[in-house]
């Protein structure tokens, strides 16, 4: 028995501490933070109908051509698995989830509103049909701005716009509405212009916003407007951390039990795994919604099986080898092929479904691909450094610190 | 010692598949060719969307147990909010998604709630006929996505290990999922969208678990005679049965957890599916890791030697 060193085995403590309380931090601050599916925490439920007006006449196409529309102006608000879905003939249902801005969500979804670029003297230059696109950018002092760009016909009135009103103000409508105000500050000659001075980051992509999403072919009124709560009740998110929790504290009691002092080990591998899959989707602003707690929940098995065949390979090794840490490294070295083809096998699965399926499939490939990232960072660094750790303070000295019996 | 039975676990196997397929022909019959024989909820078949205002305080449970009464258990509920005047959100009343049901149904379950919450306004609940969430472009995109994603799949397993390795193991997988679709067509509970991700977990996992194993055939097998590969895949799998055993044992307690969490505590049946799914797909994936994927590569790998052996005689 090897004399245990007390100096590395404090740093080892410390290490384990502070990936724990890491954890917990971003586990307190996920759950604040992390944005939920309309099937786990509600969000925004809207009903609208098409309406005929005089010269426009409604058919099956221009409310496909609509819903495209409101899936593009969705998309710019940034929710990862909306709804927009044909109800009835004259319907279309859209769901937001987590999504809460309703002056937003409202003014952007049904607006059917008319852009147009108007000149001081109230003269029409052009309207929005030949804006070709919208987009914040930065300037060289990375103060935003929204550059736009206009088709052929549209570059050719607004050079012949800029020239005319050069030092003046163009006024940019929305029906009556001016959302913008440059001033002409030089000839445009190309279609490709900058409005400077339109505030914060937020307020530039606001404007960007407003101006991309054009105007739809139907005129639509809202039917229904609703902030709809969880789906199944509004404990369902309660119960499953919960559960969740009973379930990884079985298993981390399983761990320590079956391989003693690694296990422990694996233990807060797997726990600060939690930390950086959280903290991940946290980060990346993704929604969790239950097809994604699937393959969340994939990828937890997928963690614990890698630390398990870690250290199932160990136990053989050791059987073979002269000394302990060559029975690891080995071990190591053998577990780590298994692992990396069976997680890669896995990620080009995750890549195929997130690039081809939409939906529910798409939340599922999201969390499965980032799951699988963590899992594979925790088992092939975290885990194997932690080890390494353990063996040089005596922590781990003998097979029994594996669980074997009469090494 | 595995190795020796695998005629057996084919068979059973078979006779499971069989089974299984046959229910879902049986089942196909009644609920439309294009359900693979399952019972789809309202996120596939679309159905009826009640919104009540039930006018008093009212808790899921209760509202589950009127619906109980008319075998809509399956149906799932949301609970309603709105603003009010002073912009404050507060309880509307509850949304219920079902499948789609008669008019007599309908009013008779009016009737049931309105019994139970007298203050209920018939003037301001919504009753509307809705579409399919999971619209069949949807779906046809899902099932397009996955069968790219299994050809990259053996793409990826026959470039590390074989072609055969890769046959193997997706003959395994679709094994799996046969299984659990004919497990879900005889016992008929309500399919939503979270059965698709249940799916797409159980093919993750049956992969995961059969490349850990033909890794460990691919590393022992090398330098080896033809004689000695039964001997050899025996060994690996024996070599991975601990293994196989612990992560199974361990995903097994996460989802029993969430079972009894689900549906002791949530009453949810639509979340005890997904869960039953993923139970399922853990048993046969590692029993299809263990029993069927390698044995099946032996079996592909003798017919090949077999063939081999002809070509040199003729």
């Amino acid at each position: 028995m090897k004399k245990l060193d007390v100096k590395r085995t404090i740093i080892l403590l410390l290490v384990c501490l502070f990936m724990v309380a890491a954890t917990a931090g971003i586990l307190i601050k996920a759950q604040e933070d992390m944005n939920r599916g309309l099937d786990i925490s509600g969000g925004i439920y809207i009903l609208l109908e098409a309406v005929e007006t005089g010269d426009e006449t409604l058919d099956g196409d221009a409310l496909e051509r609509a819903i495209t529309i409101i899936q593009h102006r969705i998309d710019d608000l940034g929710v990862v698995e909306p709804i927009v879905q044909k109800q009835g003939d004259r319907r279309i249902r859209v769901e937001l989830p987590g999504y809460e801005d309703e002056r937003l969500a409202r003014e952007l979804i049904g607006r059917t509103a008319q852009l147009s670029f108007v000149g001081p003297d109230d003269e029409e230059i052009l309207t929005g049909e030949h804006l070709v696109n919208a987009n914040v950018v930065y300037d060289q002092n990375m103060r935003p701005e929204v550059a736009l760009e206009f088709d052929s016909e549209g570059s050719k009135a607004f050079a012949d716009a800029t020239g005319k009103y050069l030092g003046q103000i163009i006024y940019i409508y929305l029906d009556e509405e001016i959302i913008s105000a440059p001033t002409v500050q030089s000839v445009i000659p190309d279609g490709n212009a900058r409005i400077t001075g339109s505030g914060d980051m937020d307020e530039a992509s606001y404007l960007a916003t407003m101006l991309r999403s054009g105007a739809l072919p139907v005129s639509l009124e809202e039917q229904e407007f609703r902030m709809v709560g969880p789906t199944l009740g509004d404990r369902t998110e309660e119960i499953g951390v919960w559960a969740a929790g009973a379930g990884l504290f079985a298993v981390l009691l399983f761990l320590v039990i079956y391989y003693r002092t690694v296990g422990i080990i694996a233990g807060v591998a797997l726990i600060f795994y939690l930390g950086l899959v959280l903290g991940g989707l946290t980060w990346l602003n993704a929604t969790l919604t239950l097809p994604g707690i699937a393959g969340l929940i994939l990828s937890i098995g997928m963690a614990v099986d890698a630390n398990v065949i870690i250290f199932e390979r160990i136990k053989e090794e050791l059987g073979q080898r002269q000394t302990l840490l060559a029975a690891l490294e080995a071990g190591f070295e053998r577990a780590f092929r298994t692992i990396l083809d069976a997680n890669v096998t896995t990620i080009i699965a995750a890549v195929v479904l997130f690039a081809l399926a939409t939906g529910p499939v798409r939340g599922f490939a999201v969390t499965l691909f980032i799951g699988i990232i963590c899992s594979m960072f925790t088992s092939l660094v975290i885990t194997r450094f932690l080890l390494r750790m353990g063996f040089r303070s005596k922590v781990i000295n003998s097979g029994s610190a594996l669980g074997v019996k009469n090494s | 010692m595995i190795i020796q039975h695998r005629k057996k676990a084919f068979i059973l196997s078979g006779i499971l598949i069989i089974v299984a397929l046959l229910t879902m022909g049986y089942h196909m019959v009644t609920n439309g060719w294009n359900t693979l024989g399952l019972n789809l909820g309202i996120d596939f078949a679309g159905g009826t969307v009640l919104q009540l205002n039930l006018g008093e305080d009212f808790t899921m449970e209760e509202v589950q147990d009127v619906l109980a009464e008319f075998d809509l258990e399956g149906s799932s509920l949301q609970r309603v909010r709105a603003r009010d005047t002073q912009g404050e959100l507060v309880d509307e009343g509850v949304l219920i998604k079902t499948v789609t049901i008669a008019e007599s149904t309908r009013d008779d379950l009016l009737d049931a709630f309105n019994e139970q919450w007298p203050d209920m306004d018939p003037e301001d609940n919504l009753i509307q006929s809705v579409g399919a969430a999971v619209g069949n472009e949807q779906k046809r995109s899902s099932a397009i996505a996955l069968a790219v994603a299994l050809v990259a799949m053996i793409g990826y397993i026959t470039f590390r290990f074989e072609f055969k390795f890769a046959i193997a193991t997706i003959a395994a997988l679709i094994h799996d999922l046969i299984i659990v679709v004919g497990l879900f067509s005889l016992l008929q509970m309500d399919i939503n969208a979270t059965f698709i991700a249940a799916l797409l977990t159980i093919v993750g996992y049956s992969i995961n678990d059969s490349i850990v194993i033909i890794d460990r055939i691919r590393e022992n097998i090398r330098h080896k005679k033809k004689s000695e590969y039964p001997e050899v895949v025996n060994q690996s799998i024996l070599q991975n049965l601990t293994r196989s055993i612990n992560t199974s044992f361990t995903t097994l307690m996460v989802l029993a957890a969430l079972m009894v969490g689900f549906y002791v505590f949530v009453g949810s049946l639509d979340l005890v599916v997904f869960v039953i799914a993923m139970i399922a797909g853990v048993i046969t994936g590692t029993y299809s890791s263990i029993f069927i994927a390698s044995p099946l590569w032996l079996t592909l790998k003798e017919r090949e030697f077999r063939r081999e052996a002809k070509a040199k005689l003729g």
